[in-house]
């Protein structure tokens, strides 16, 4: 039931957030139509950091209590925070194509963000390559809480060092009003359909889960 | 409208893989309730 509002109010928030980035908002003065990218570039990116910060914690937690509920939310949000991050990374590079005329440039923002993607690629190879149920596990969220240490950096990138990346300057030098309601809209969508996916993917991990000892339990039975 | 095509790119490519990955959700799910439940029939049918 409440998978069903989460994924209800996600859809309207996303068709709104649709309609206000190709319609309500207006056109940037500088970037012209290309920058309306900007509109999902930046909630892609906070979802795939908060999805990652998710990954940390529930880590962390199956590390200490050793519940099976703690992997199942790392192992959704990871999932999640892989498309998220990819869909940032193609976003970003079809926009600096737009806006610097190359599809991808060494910097750091764009360097420290592609290690990201690969950690949590890495996440998901050392889950397949190990065969033991628990040291997979174990293994993961040791690759789930040392990733997360990339995060800050990625974050810190553009102040850290001098990049080509634009600056976190929306909240401090101020986006006109529709502007900002547009870009607060987008995250807000993409907020609630994360949760939504979350709910979604941790129920179904349990499925697994379950559909693994089923089918040991038969095979105990029918060796 | 210069530069139109990368943001119709970029949206395309944006909703094809939320609708894309959503659509793979729907389907591994669909797939893990059968499982549970010819399984469960299976050891039902043993017990």
């Amino acid at each position: 039931m409440k998978r069903k509002v989460l994924f209800f109010i996600s859809a309207g928030l996303l068709l709104l957030s649709f309609y206000m980035v190709l319609v309500f908002v207006p056109t940037e003065r500088d970037m012209g139509i290309v920058q309306r990218i900007f509109y999902y570039h930046v909630p892609l990116a906070w979802i795939a950091f908060l999805a990652f910060f998710v990954v940390f914690f529930a880590s962390i937690g199956y590390l200490i209590k050793r519940r099976p509920l703690w992997d199942h939310i790392a192992c959704a949000s990871a999932e999640i925070g892989l498309v998220f991050i990819s869909l940032m990374l193609v976003t970003g590079m079809i926009w600096a194509k737009a806006a610097w005329g190359v599809w991808w440039i060494w910097e750091p923002r764009l360097t420290t963000s592609l290690v990201l993607w690969f950690i949590y690629v890495a996440y998901f190879i050392v889950r397949a390559y190990v065969v033991e149920e628990e040291r997979k596990v174990r293994f993961g969220a040791v690759v789930g809480i040392i990733g997360f240490l990339n995060v800050p950096l990625v974050f810190l990138s553009v102040t850290l060092w001098r990049t080509q990346h634009p600056p976190l300057t929306i909240f401090t030098d101020g986006l006109a009003g529709s502007m900002m309601a547009t870009l607060l809209v987008c995250l807000f969508a993409f907020n609630f359909f994360y949760f939504y996916l979350l709910a979604e993917g941790t129920l179904m991990k349990a499925d697994e889960r379950a559909v693994r000892q089923l089918k040991e339990k038969s095979m105990r039975r029918n060796p | 409208m210069e530069n139109a095509g990368y943001m119709l790119a970029a949206f395309i490519v944006i909703w094809t893989a939320l609708l894309g990955y959503i659509f793979v959700l729907s389907r591994r799910q669909a797939r893990i309730q059968r499982d549970i439940q010819l399984l469960q029939e299976t050891l039902g049918r043993q017990d």
